[in-house]
């Protein structure tokens, strides 16, 4: 599974993608796994504005995920 | 039309394009954002962006503001990758029968972009390097419509 880091949050973590392999079963298990290697981004992932993207859809609470699957974490948006 | 571009465009030549052929909307409304250089402050502009989620997202709110506004086109360019002070970061156009539509469509279209739409946009400057996020007034502008 893919992990993309978007905005501050791949400043923080210092990569902006990364493979899982074999990727957590859940959302839930794959922030506590990354939190479990990197607090500050544990912290910030869970930070105010946060979304997750779970093969490009925005998805609200936990969520199963695929082994194949691309999970996106966004930090608030600003274009214009 | 939604497209994302890391080069350079002119806004004017959009809107010629933008404009040719019309010959049942009446009016035409277009904002131009341009990169700001802050008296100094800002040096540059870095705009991220997901692609394949970024231009749906867009099309989306291009869609909702076609149908709230009975619009009969949009257009929005807009760039990601480094941006120098003084460059177009962003053009909406919007095409109606009558101008009310469409200048309140474009307004709307810039509101949402603003704050909605997925971007993440690094400053940088003799400071260092500072990531903008949404402001009370973006947030303020965005609710005139909910």
């Amino acid at each position: 599974m893919r992990v993309l880091l978007f905005g501050r949050l791949g400043d923080l973590a210092g990569w902006r993608e990364r493979s899982f392999e074999p990727g957590p079963a859940n959302l839930t298990a794959l922030k506590a796994l990354i939190a479990a290697q990197d607090a500050a981004l544990g912290a910030a992932l869970d930070g105010p504005g946060v979304q997750a993207a779970v093969d490009k859809t925005i998805v609200r609470g936990d969520c199963a995920l695929a082994a194949g699957a691309e999970i996106a974490f966004l930090p608030p948006m600003s274009g214009g | 039309m939604i497209r994302l571009t890391t080069e350079r465009f002119d806004p004017g030549a959009e809107l010629t394009v933008f404009c040719a052929g019309r010959t049942e909307s009446g009016a035409v409304a277009s904002f131009v954002g341009i990169a700001r250089g802050d008296a100094g402050a800002t040096t540059a502009l870095e705009l991220e962006a997901y692609p394949g989620f970024t231009e749906v997202e867009i099309g989306r709110m291009a869609e909702t503001a076609a149908k709230r506004f009975s619009l009969h086109d949009v257009l929005i360019v807009h760039r990601h990758g480094p941006i120098a002070p003084g460059e177009p970061i962003v053009m909406v156009a919007t095409a109606s029968a009558h101008r009310r539509e469409a200048f309140e469509a474009c307004d709307y279209l810039m509101d949402y972009l603003k704050s909605r739409a997925p971007f993440w946009k690094k400053q940088h400057g003799p400071a260092g390097p500072r990531w903008v996020e949404p402001t009370a007034q973006d947030l303020d502008d965005i609710a005139r419509w909910e």
